[in-house]
């Protein structure tokens, strides 16, 4: 690394910060942090499609078949205004879809993982600055391409986010399954395509653009987290985009990997396969279950620096923590299979898929135990953004406490694709890693654009939103528990479920607010970039490299060169007066060396 | 306002304990067990159910004291500069190592039952699966299935009571999956695959027939009945069902054999 980060800096404002045009600057821009911030505002948009597809989810189970206020008279005039449940199956699967691949995923790695990562290590900016900036217009394909499912004969993608053959493959078997699936496949690769530069150039950033002293344990959990992520993206990824392009062959040349031979669809024969349904299902979970990871450990990361912070308190185990990131990457490749307990693969192999998704909640459970440790003795500030890292954890213990029911694989034969499966991944994806994601917004949210977000309102938004999502997801355990299943249009003509509507009424109220407590986010967020207080470089006083930059970091990130002497943990530490230690600051007997 | 926020999390505690006992008392809740091992699936549930509560309330119990205990603003005292302890790591990693692998052994013969140790009976009918019904397949008089003389039915399932019941499975299209809530059973449904599934069932009545997996636009629609009886009512059922349609079937055969 250059020792003259701050003469290039300045040599390279003044030579090329006058040439650079807007669109170079803003738009196709190669800096880290204006594309984090690109993939922020992207995500944070379809994070608004995704919900309002999850309202309309939520309408049709609560009251099905009612006549939709406004939209029903436009959508449905054939049918009087009444959802029709093709448009039912196509709701789900796009929310999924969009929340997945479009929110979870780019929020974590693409926002977060290109905002933080060479300002938390002490970096200029990615190893590959055009591969990053690639990495973000290869998302706009897949936006337009599913946003053009959104409008092709006969609807959208319909056969869940899951997109499992025979259904998704056969355009005879469901209504969206025309070029509505192809158009969804094509999407997801090139989601995947920009997932895999991303992850390259995370990997190669992280092992060799860290600041003098920035050894891998004194890295930030955040980072270490964004490591990993990488690295199970790399490995899992290409087994997706093969799926992905197997599928697009069977549905377009016939190949027949998915599909096997003498089926009757819709009275008609479709062409001869010799392939196995199954295959998909293996392919699919061997990128999909590292990819529950991929959309977890980033905000897990993210939490336990938020916590260490406004705790005043060094992070309780960093190095069980490292390990248990790791643990849970490793193990999450093996578990797979505990998604087909019941889909007709082997018992026997459902056994042993069983005990390694036992064995997966244990690094979960010791990084609980080690949050707690945490606020254990320290001083905590209620802030927003640890309002938002606390409630991580209240939340993440029950989705990850009803990950066990579903591991049991006999529990599992009663409960697999009920509501007891929709309450545990919610509690994980929506309670877990939104309310991460949230918080990160509000912790970072000065150093990107340089002013703070206002806290009486996040504060509000924080207690709408944590009161909402536990009204919205909790009862869906006891839905769950009797039976109910997931991705019916109407359930209640069964007679074992007719008794669970005005629960689902009381869900469909509070999913509403909990949309609706989103304005004052998106209120909050618009206005504090303009109107909010200045943050200066450190608002929170907090140890991280990042803070030592200027608020927005200008290009190249650092006026100095950062030269790192602990880990980024070190609060309340008796060797100085303030409660915080800067990664940067010399220690006190090396003081004068380290000046010179 | 931090002790506000304490006791919003507390608020968690007392939302899952409220939930989890209003459930049950207002039926919503595991559904009445006809079977004769489903009450091992339910046993299991509630075991499961046990322990993730002890953790659960442990957890979240000191979360909500730890807040409240170390709230800056009325916590005098200073900071615990500490960076872990190698003993507490040991003992979080060891207990629940061992309570995960105790509920992976515990769990072990209740999979095999179901899934693995079929009963040696010969199959009462054959389960066939299409967009977006049941259609079933009974032996006719000659007692063997896949001849002439079976008798086909949609939807409509019945059972003998008390016997142990063996049936095939299979889909002509897309995947579908046999769910019977009161009986704890649940088996998936692949073209191109023929899965077994069996069960006892211990009371006569009549219940749901689920389809559980994503299979078109229709999946909300794929309802079937399940129908327990007697041994001599079944038998009675079975007679009518054939009666009937060798009579809506005999011109058809004629004049086809003209």
């Amino acid at each position: 690394m250059s020792t003259t980060v701050a003469g290039s800096h300045s040599h390279e404002a003044s030579s090329h910060g006058h040439s650079e045009s807007f669109i170079s600057t803003y738009i196709f821009s190669k800096d880290h942090k204006i594309i984090g911030i690109q993939f922020l505002f992207s995500t944070l948009l379809w994070f608004l499609v995704g919900g309002l597809l999850a309202l309309a989810v939520r309408m049709q189970v609560a009251w099905p078949w009612a006549e939709i206020p406004i939209l029903g008279k436009l959508l449905f005039a054939a049918e009087g205004g009444q959802m029709s449940p093709e448009f039912y199956t196509m709701l789900f699967t796009m929310h999924a879809s969009v929340m997945i691949f479009f929110v979870i995923i780019p929020i974590l790695a693409g926002a977060f993982g290109n905002y933080l990562i060479p300002l938390m290590i002490g970096a200029d900016d990615m190893a590959f600055p055009t591969l990053n900036m690639l990495s973000y217009w290869f998302m706009w394909p897949a936006f337009i391409l599913m946003g053009m499912s959104f409008f092709a004969e006969g609807g959208s993608a319909s056969s869940g986010w899951t997109a499992y053959p025979p259904l998704s493959v056969i355009s005879e078997s469901a209504p969206g399954s025309g070029s509505a699936q192809d158009l969804w496949l094509l999407g997801l690769i090139f989601v995947g395509i920009s997932s895999m530069m991303g992850s390259v150039n995370y990997m190669t950033t992280i092992i060799q653009m860290r600041a003098p002293g920035m050894t891998m344990f004194r890295l930030p959990l955040t980072i270490w987290a964004m490591f990993i992520t990488a690295v199970l993206q790399a490995f899992a990824l290409p087994v997706l985009t093969a799926a992905l392009f197997m599928q697009l062959l069977d549905r377009n040349f016939a190949t027949g990997f998915f599909i096997p031979d003498g089926l009757i669809v819709n009275n008609i024969d479709p062409a001869p396969g010799g392939g196995h349904p199954l295959l998909w299902q293996h392919l699919f979970w061997f990128y999909s279950h590292p990819a529950v990871y991929i959309m977890i450990l980033p905000a897990m990361g993210m939490v336990s620096d938020i916590i260490s912070c406004f705790a005043r308190k060094p992070i309780f185990g960093y190095k069980p923590m490292v390990y248990s990131i790791c643990g849970i990457a490793g193990l999450g490749f093996i578990v797979w299979g505990h998604h087909m307990f019941v889909s007709g693969m082997n018992p026997a192999l459902g056994m042993s898929f069983m005990v390694a998704t036992m064995m997966i909640a244990l690094p979960s459970a010791v990084k609980v135990f080690n949050w707690l440790g945490t606020i254990w003795g320290g001083q905590i500030h209620y802030t927003t953004a640890m309002l938002f890292a606390l409630s991580f954890v209240s939340m993440f213990i029950i989705g990850g406490l009803s990950g066990i029911f579903m591991a049991a694989t006999p529990v599992d034969i009663f409960i697999h694709d009920t509501y007891f499966i929709v309450a545990h991944f919610h509690y994980v994806l929506f309670a877990g890693t939104a309310m991460g994601v949230f918080g990160a917004i509000y912790f970072w949210f000065p150093k990107m654009f340089g002013r703070l977000m206002n806290e009486p309102l996040g504060k509000l938004h924080f207690l709408l939103t944590f009161l909402f999502l536990n009204g919205t997801f909790f009862p869906m355990h006891i839905l769950g528990a009797v039976g109910f299943p997931r991705r019916l249009a109407d359930p209640y003509h069964y007679e074992t479920f007719r008794h669970l509507q005005p629960l689902n009424e009381f869900m469909t109220y509070c999913a509403i607010g909990m949309v609706a407590a989103q304005i004052i986010f998106a209120v909050n967020f618009i206005g504090s970039m303009f109107f909010g207080r200045p943050a200066g470089r450190n608002p929170w006083n907090a140890n991280g490299l990042e803070w030592t930059a200027p608020s927005p970091p200008g290009h190249g990130n650092f006026d100095f060169q950062p030269v790192v002497y602990r880990g980024p943990y070190e609060y309340g530490s008796p060797e100085v007066d303030s409660d915080y230690y800067l990664q940067t600051q010399p220690p006190p007997e090396t003081k004068e060396e380290a000046v010179v | 306002m931090g002790r506000f926020w304490c006791l919003l999390f507390f608020s968690v505690i007392v939302m899952a304990v409220v939930t989890f006992v209003l459930g049950p008392v207002y039926d919503h809740w595991l559904p009445e067990d006809i079977s004769r091992d489903g009450h091992t699936i339910d046993h299991l549930f509630l075991f499961i159910l046990a322990l993730t509560s002890i953790v659960f309330l442990g957890t979240q119990f000191c979360l909500f004291v730890f807040m409240w205990k170390y709230d800056a603003a009325k916590n005098a005292k200073p900071v615990e500069y500490t960076h872990g302890s190698h003993t507490l790591e040991v003992i979080w990693t060891i207990i629940p190592t061992g309570i995960l692998l105790f509920i992976a052994l515990y769990q072990m013969n209740a999979w095999a039952d179901s899934k693995m140790r079929r009963p040696d009976v010969a199959p009462l009918l054959e389960v066939t699966a299409r967009q977006f019904e049941w259609r079933l397949r009974y032996p006719g008089p000659d007692g063997e299935i896949g001849t002439q003389d079976d008798i086909h039915t949609v939807n409509d399932l019945h059972i003998p009571v008390n016997e142990d019941i063996l049936f095939s499975l299979k889909s002509m299209d897309v995947l579908h999956s046999f769910f019977l809530p009161n009986l704890r059973v649940k088996q998936d449904a692949v073209p191109g695959m023929k899965q077994w599934v069996w069960f006892r069932a211990l009371e006569e009545g009549e219940y749901d027939l689920v389809c559980a997996e994503l299979c078109g636009w229709g999946h909300y629609k794929m309802k079937g009945r399940i129908t327990v009886e007697s041994r001599a009512q079944f038998d009675k059922w079975l007679e009518e069902q054939y009666l009937a349609q060798e009579a809506t079937q005999d011109p058809a055969l004629a004049a086809s054999e003209n």
